[in-house]
């Protein structure tokens, strides 16, 4: 209970510092964007070639807006040392990470949101078909780029190449993520009734979610502590 | 005294791995279907037993580091990745090679080929944020619980893979058919003897890497005595 | 309480092979005031940060009030005051003090008297990034005190401070140890550190070298410490 409350806290916090100085915001839509335009130049796509692989496009979008956004969990503790205040204050590890793996999530499912009528737009595609859906699956894929990508970008915080490092050590670890969110919503952008093995992707999915929640939680005291 | 266990280990690894190259390419029959090229397999799957194997003494020892805080199961786990690395190496290259002259392509996007090159870079990705942390006690944990996360990763992504249509040749082995024989007897054990060899050649590379490390953490702690002295 | 207020047991900590602290073990009852000296490395910065948990010590244990300090309850007594302020730049002051004070369970009533005993009231709404030097460091110090600690961690207090600041802290570190709270301070400035301490310490090489009574002598002439116990090197 403490460790939510602290949590929230701390969530608060980084929103509030974020939605202050929008420098993440900001530079993160704006190159999802641009990322969405960039695609439609090179491919120019047809009905059939978005129902092919308009989930693979819309989830590399957000894989690279996500690694922008975590990159900012750990980093924006770095000016004035305030990591150490957090840590040696009664908030222990697993809370400093689940707020600002909460806050990275509110961050990136926001962009997402954006992102998604704008492909809609560009690429002349009705995604609201089954929305609940859609948001569900968008849901679990994000939550499993802010849980992963805030753990690692604490690793890699102290690091002079950390922007180059952390997508390098994230992405790879994320595949089995990423590879069931880009199918499912693959499927469900073409609104056809689900196919049998969408179960099987949804259980991959959710439960990559549940073990790297825990092994974060569990392992944050670990690394926070130096 | 480690000295010794290398050299004897080299003397045992060396003939067997002269014998085995003999017996793979002149007393082994070919293979009905494929011909002399299968007889890349004998190197090919070996070499995955000897990586995964590899994999799994990082694991542990990178579990072992967070649970004892000994410097000396960060440098197992290290050396055990490394070699890992090499061998995996070894394992893609020689499927790639089958892959050309069966498929007649290098590369399919076939999910047992990905997670090899998924688990490459996951391991590569280890080695990258080693290289990039000054103090060995930090980079020790650091590593060790990356090194949990990537093993968690590769195991869900090896899951996943039963979920999806394969090109890879099905398990040929008896002990993974369940006592179905599908190869010849002499074949299989063929496959066994090299994975024996190999797994001697990936020990003295653990050995010898460990001594690497080893000498590398003394001589940073004696930079950082003579840093103290100023 | 009976038993110690600080106590450190045999603290060793590695960086690799190389020790950066050796064996250190000293006591401290309550409404002590330690001075923590020594050279730039001698692991003055080390030790503080494993006593207020957040560094972990290679071999030995520090209990702060019989607690481990990376119990919940042990930290949430420590106030810990680093060489930087600690504080977001981009969020204003009563937002930076909410959000500590949430984590300490601090209610708005004290955020606001704090806020007015270190004299930032009335830009207490604008951001800190707006706020002079002395500004932000007499607000750090408030966020040390805010939820009443009864152990003080304070790297280098005295070296970035400006008199005013230096004026504040010195006032309320004299509040604190009359209301029996146990101060440790690592210091360069000895004179200053001699005023508050009750006991001094000695660093050298990760070594302790000396601890003991503050003397007359040491308040007299800032180099006599090293004199006697520090190596000669």
């Amino acid at each position: 209970m403490t460790t939510l409350r602290h949590a929230a806290a701390i969530a608060v916090k980084d929103l509030r510092s974020e939605f202050r100085t929008k420098e993440s915001i900001n530079s993160t839509l704006s190159f999802s964007v641009v990322i969405l335009l960039l695609f439609a130049f090179a491919f120019d796509p047809t009905p059939d070639m978005i129902a092919e692989f308009g989930g693979g496009l819309l989830w590399i979008v957000f894989v690279f807006a996500g690694a922008l956004i975590v990159n900012r969990a750990f980093a924006r503790e770095l000016p004035n040392d305030c990591i150490d205040v957090l840590v040696s204050s009664p908030a222990s590890g697993a809370s400093l990470f689940l707020g600002k793996a909460v806050a990275a999530f509110v961050l990136l499912f926001g962009i997402e949101c954006i992102c998604l009528p704008v492909f809609g737009i560009l690429y002349n595609v009705t995604w609201w078909r089954s929305l609940s859906g859609m948001m569900g699956v968008l849901a679990l894929g994000t939550w499993a780029m802010a849980c992963v990508g805030v753990f690692i970008s604490a690793l890699t915080v102290n690091l002079r190449l950390r922007e180059v490092m952390l997508p390098m050590l994230v992405y790879p670890v994320l595949i089995p993520a990423i590879l069931p969110a880009m199918m499912l919503t693959n499927t469900l952008l073409t609104g056809q009734p689900l196919p049998s093995d969408f179960g099987v992707w949804l259980r991959l999915l959710v439960g990559f979610n549940i073990m790297f929640t825990t092994l974060s939680v569990y392992l944050a005291e670990t690394i926070l502590v130096r | 005294m480690r000295t010794k266990v290398i050299l004897a280990l080299g003397a045992v690894a060396l003939p067997l791995l002269l014998r085995n190259l003999y017996a793979i390419m002149f007393l082994v029959p070919d293979e009905m279907e494929q011909g002399p090229i299968y007889r890349i397999f004998y190197y090919h799957l070996p070499a995955f037993f000897t990586a995964a194997l590899c994999y799994l003494t990082a694991l542990v020892s990178s579990i072992l580091y967070l649970l004892k805080k000994d410097q000396k199961y960060d440098a197992i786990a290290v050396s055990a990745t490394e070699t890992g690395l090499a061998f995996a190496a070894v394992n893609l290259i020689t499927g790639m090679i089958w892959g050309r002259i069966s498929w007649g392509i290098w590369w399919a996007w076939d999910p047992r080929l990905t997670w090899a090159l998924i688990c490459w870079l996951v391991y590569f990705g280890y080695l990258m944020l080693r290289s990039a942390i000054d103090d060995p006690t930090e980079r020790a944990k650091n590593s060790a619980v990356l090194s949990v996360f990537a093993s968690a990763s590769v195991a869900i992504t090896w899951k996943a893979i039963e979920w999806w249509r394969t090109q890879h040749p099905g398990p040929v082995l008896s002990i993974r058919t369940g006592g179905v024989q599908k190869i010849d007897p002499i074949m299989e054990n063929m496959i066994y003897v090299n994975t024996v060899a190999l797994l001697f050649l990936a020990a003295i590379f653990i050995l010898v890497r460990l001594r690497q490390e080893e000498v590398q953490r003394e001589i940073d702690a004696l930079r950082r005595y003579a840093h103290a002295m100023n | 309480m009976s038993g110690p207020a600080v106590a450190a047991a045999g603290v060793w900590k590695y960086f690799g092979d190389y020790p950066a602290l050796r064996d250190v073990r000293f006591e401290l009852r309550e409404g002590e005031c330690l001075a923590l000296l020594g050279r730039n490395g001698a692991g003055k910065t080390t030790l503080l940060r494993i006593l207020g948990g957040l560094s972990g010590a290679s071999k030995g244990a520090v209990e702060i009030n019989g607690g481990d300090v990376r119990a919940s309850q042990t930290r949430a007594r420590i106030g810990w005051l680093g060489h930087s302020i600690g504080l977001y730049d981009e969020l204003s002051a009563r937002e930076n003090l909410r959000t500590f004070g949430a984590l300490y369970g601090v209610t708005a009533g004290m955020i606001s008297e704090w806020l007015a005993k270190v004299n930032l009231a009335h830009v207490a709404d604008s951001p800190v990034r707006e706020y002079s030097r002395g500004m932000r460091q007499r607000l750090a110090v408030a966020r040390a005190f805010l939820h009443g600690p009864r152990l003080l961690l304070l790297d280098e207090p005295f070296t970035s401070l400006d008199d005013k600041a230096i004026a504040l802290l010195q006032g309320l570190l004299a509040a604190a140890r009359a209301d029996g709270a146990t101060i440790i301070l690592s210091t360069h400035q000895i004179r200053e550190a001699m005023e508050l301490a009750s006991k001094v310490a000695l660093l050298d090489r990760g070594k302790l070298v000396h601890f003991g009574e503050r003397t007359e002598e040491m308040v007299g002439d800032p180099t006599y410490l090293y004199r006697t116990y520090g190596s000669a090197a």
